[in-house]
């Protein structure tokens, strides 16, 4: 049997049961990782020793008939971004090669905690900034359904490990789509969570009002199987939600609302077709479907852009070469150490948001840019509650088009920028959204549909996509090339 | 042409929480070098800011005692510039809105009462200590003071004058001593200084351009700093000049300012709300249950005890040491002796004593009912000044009650006239020398009748009455 093929939750009842050790199913990961990754490069570092040694750990305390935990001895990878004590903590950036975090992020104690053993950390778009993995400083992770084309970003190491069945499970993050565009891109569910639903402590933080860490799987129960053991109220996370809020949720009878704005021109014929045709359905399965506005729409991208940058401009300011990460080697003074050790270190798009973001909160532009930026938030947030009136879910594609090819959209930021334009909205607003395959296009390549829900509504999002998967069967068509 | 200082302060105080502003490590000075410190003081990748509660309720405390306005919310703004010291590349502070507003400090200066308006008080994070070390060649961070919280007591420019800035200091360092919320050790760095300084015309109402000297560590340095600032800008002007707008660093060694930066150099902070604070509501609650304990303020104090008959200089120099004027009060409540002999033996005797002994008062084993006993002995004069400090002597060798130590001892006075009168006349019959000598003109020659008194009576006469009574005898 191929352990990989398994989903997270076959994979713990079968260790439960004895029918196979977590080692064992450490083991047939860490083989598949050996054997795809020349090809699909998602993972900037392997723990396979630790992986192991976590694993047997785990089988130990099974073997003394331990009560654990529903996910224990499933493997995860995650994300570069997310701290993990002892093992080195890229960002994919030149910035934080070596460095080794001396404390884990809340989400990956919870892991430890549940018993997920951890067999790596991701690629992954620098400090999070792009939508293609192509900003990475190391290395450039391939879409496993055809290794010509990007993987989607920023979490792209995420989407394409599960995608590849290198791992059952991995954690992204999302600031304005980075998780939902390479889910879809890859043929995987990921969550992009409600805001404040998963500590960001120890998230080495790019937007922090906008910042989410959420769930990759193969299958809807997968995901809240593990959004379940990181939705968590965290004392070091004051923007952290108590879990209680979340509660299961039955979507049968939820009014679906298609918003048109996001089914207009730029949005890829196929991939509008494969949504709608979701949305029929979702018809058939006894949900009502009605067209729905959200005017303020083509004022989210702007709006993004603006406050992520503003923020990320301060989020970074940490990386001064003084304490930890890269120092220029040769430098005069002070100033001049900030100097050759943030342009060196710093990649291009990092320094492009870098100079945006001051630029925007300088003095004498702060009105026009950061403040009415965050009036403009406001008023998106307030469409979101109004539309959540007419319907309990929205459906929309995640991203205007399917996987593109390398280098396509590199030349020209705000091209690459609109591969966003369908997800920046949520995080604007706070609200969760699921991206979930719906189909493939001509070309065989995966097309995500997006789930976008109320605050606090994550889990009636993923019975949802459950529905649709049971219903459609979709997941058994997404199998990759690699 | 005749100029006026016009002088405003920035004072940093560290308060002293258990735990520092946004993490749980310890908040204490003098601990060794990067022990006090955890991922989020020292700025790692990934950290939050966890704001601790205690900060807001200490800040109100300070604003209630300036008579400010309590926000009803707190909200947090970020302020970036780059410095080793600065981990984050920005501190957490307050920018549009200040926790407190629109207050005033009132205090004595030369005897006279000033009123301070203070423009707003704030709340925000202590950076690291740079250290210099000759070994190393470079700089070194020290991460403990990071995250210390402080709060900002920005006044406006309402002093005048370099002594008139020290005694609205030293009650600024006083209000946070009564208010327990700071140690207010200027020698630990726990309240620090930007000192702003312009000058204009006398009489003139508008506001000249101001020089900013950040960071004078002592009040006496703040003194010369400003000092040193009024001369300065005074010969700019008086030689035709005009003052530049910008940042000077104090050199208390040299005792000079250099420039730091001009106005155009000027740091852009770039604030904006800090994301991962949200912003904190229902502040008037913590504000009506704060202002329910606040302690007696020091200028209430002052004026209490000048209600009590004691001078402006009694009255401020007891409330300027808040472990005396609790045992004034102790005392007062204890009764038995006036308040201005009470007053006088605290600011005398006993703080001689406390000064000798560097101990709070309450720890010289004085309970305040003896001390009023022993006061109002020598108030009535059953005890002679002499004695009344031997009785103290022996009341802190031995303890016990002052009346029985001064029985016991024979200290008690004797004021019987009659008696006085008979050991006046004794003693000027047994030395007509120093009579001759009085009457010739040398009069201290008194003085060794009533020595010769005295010993006759074994020191249990009272001296002034036997010198008038010997007086009348001989000038008869």
């Amino acid at each position: 049997m191929d352990l990989t093929l398994l989903t997270a939750s076959a994979l713990a009842s079968g260790i439960k049961k004895r029918e196979y050790s977590a080692r064992e199913v450490a083991q047939a990961f860490l083989d598949r990782i050996k054997k795809t990754e020349p090809a699909v490069q998602s993972f900037i570092t392997v723990t396979g020793e630790r992986a192991l040694e976590k694993a047997a750990k785990v089988d130990e305390r099974l073997g003394r008939g331990e009560d654990m935990p529903e996910l224990a001895g499933v493997p995860i990878a995650l994300k570069d971004n997310i701290c993990t004590e002892g093992v080195r903590t890229t960002c994919a950036s030149k910035m934080l090669r070596d460095f080794i975090p001396n404390y884990s992020a809340t989400v990956a104690q919870h892991l430890e905690k549940a018993g997920l053993i951890m067999l790596g950390k991701l690629n992954m778009d620098e400090f999070a900034m792009g939508s293609t993995c192509e900003n990475s400083a190391f290395q450039t992770t391939k879409n496993p359904f055809d290794t010509s084309r990007v993987p989607g970003g920023s979490s792209g190491g995420s989407a394409a490990c599960v995608a590849a069945h290198e791992a059952p499970l991995s954690l992204g993050s999302d600031t304005g789509g980075s998780i939902r565009i390479p889910a879809s891109f890859c043929g995987v569910y990921g969550l992009k969570p409600t805001y404040g639903a998963v500590s960001r402590y120890g998230l080495v933080a790019f937007a922090s009002s906008l910042d989410q860490i959420g769930p990759f799987a193969r299958s809807a129960a997968d995901i809240r199987a593990l959004f379940s053991v990181i939705n968590r109220r965290d004392p070091r996370d004051m923007t952290s939600l108590d879990e209680s809020l979340f509660k299961r949720a039955d979507s049968s009878g939820w009014v679906i609302g298609l918003p048109e704005e996001y089914f207009g021109d730029g949005i890829d014929g196929e991939v509008r077709d494969a949504v709608l045709k979701a949305a029929k359905t979702f018809e058939k399965m006894g949900h009502r479907v009605r067209p729905v506005r959200l005017a303020l729409s083509e004022y989210a991208l702007p709006v993004y852009y603006i406050l992520s940058s503003a923020e990320a401009s301060s989020n970074l300011a940490c990386f001064d070469g003084v304490r930890y990460g890269y120092r220029a080697p040769e430098y005069d003074g002070l100033f001049d150490m900030y100097c050759r050790t943030r342009s060196e270190g710093f990649g291009s798009e990092v320094q492009r948001r870098i100079l945006l973001g001051t630029y925007v909160l300088s003095a004498g532009f702060y009105d026009a840019y950061y403040k009415k930026a965050q009036k403009a938030r406001a008023q998106i947030m307030a469409e979101y509650a109004a539309v959540f009136d007419e319907a309990d879910v929205l459906l929309t594609p995640v991203s205007p088009q399917t996987a593109f090819r390398f280098g396509e959209r590199t030349a020209d930021p705000v091209k690459m920028y609109m591969t966003d334009i369908c997800t920046v909205s949520v995080n604007i607003a706070g609200v969760p959204a699921l991206s979930a395959p719906c189909g493939r296009d001509s070309r065989g390549l995966p097309i995500g549909m997006q789930l976008i829900g109320r605050r606090l509504s994550d889990y009636g999002l993923i019975d949802m996509a459950e529905r649709f998967e049971r219903h459609t069967g979709v997941m058994d068509t997404m199998t990759p090339a690699v | 042409m005749d100029y006026e200082a016009v002088i405003g302060l920035e004072v940093h105080a560290e308060l002293s929480t258990e735990s520092k502003i946004y993490c749980a490590c310890a908040n204490r000075f003098g601990a060794e070098v990067n022990t006090l410190c955890c991922p989020v003081c020292t700025g790692m990748p990934g950290i939050l800011p966890a704001l601790n509660a205690r900060v807001i309720e200490y800040a109100v405390k300070m604003g209630l005692a300036c008579g400010c306005r309590i926000a009803d919310i707190v909200k947090q703004d970020r302020k970036s510039y780059f410095y080793p010291d600065l981990p984050r590349g920005y501190q957490i502070s307050q920018f549009d809105i200040p926790l407190c507003e629109d207050g005033a400090v009132e205090f004595y200066s030369a005897g006279r009462r000033r009123k301070v308006r203070i423009r707003r008080i704030h709340i925000e994070d202590d950076a690291g200590k740079l250290l210099h070390d000759e070994s190393f060649g470079g700089s070194l961070v020290d991460f403990n003071r990071c995250g210390v919280p402080l709060v900002e007591i920005v006044s406006e420019p309402d002093l005048r004058s370099s002594s008139e800035a020290k005694d609205y200091l030293e009650m600024i360092k006083l209000m946070l001593l009564y208010l327990g919320i700071s140690d207010a050790k200027m020698q630990e760095g726990s309240i620090r200084c930007d000192v702003n300084v312009s000058l204009r015309e006398r009489g003139s109402d508008t506001l000249g351009v101001r020089c900013e000297m950040k960071n004078v560590g002592s009040f006496s340095a703040v003194m010369r700093a400003i000092d040193y600032e009024i001369e300065r800008q005074t010969k700019v002007l008086s030689s035709g000049g005009s003052v530049v707008q910008e940042t000077r660093r104090w050199d208390d060694a040299k005792g000079q300012s250099f420039p730091l930066r001009s106005k155009e150099d000027a740091h852009d902070y770039r604030y904006f709300p800090e994301p991962n604070i949200p912003v904190i509501t229902g502040i008037h609650a913590v504000r009506d249950r704060v202002a329910r304990d606040l302690p007696e303020l020091p200028m209430a104090r002052i004026l209490r005890y000048e209600g009590l008959g004691l001078s402006n200089y009694e009255a401020v120099t007891l409330t300027n040491a808040p472990d005396r004027a609790d045992y004034f009060d102790s005392c007062i409540a204890a009764g038995g002796a006036s308040y201005k002999a009470i007053a006088n033996w605290v600011l005398g005797e006993l703080s001689k004593l406390c000064n000798a002994r560097s101990c709070a008062m309450g720890e010289l084993g004085i309970e305040p009912q003896a001390l009023t006993s022993l006061a109002a002995l020598a108030e009535s004069g059953a005890l002679s000044s002499t004695g009344a400090k031997r009785v103290l002597e022996i009341m802190l060798a031995e303890g016990g009650d002052p009346e029985e130590l001064a029985q016991k001892h024979n200290l008690i006075q004797n004021n019987d006239e009659k008696a006085l009168a008979k050991l006046a006349r004794s003693v000027v019959d047994s030395n007509p020398d120093s009579v001759k000598a009085y009457r010739a003109g040398k009069t201290n020659a008194i003085g060794y009748l009533v020595g010769q008194a005295m010993k006759a009576s074994k020191g249990q006469a009272n001296p002034q009455m036997l010198q008038k009574l010997i007086r009348a005898i001989i000038e008869e």
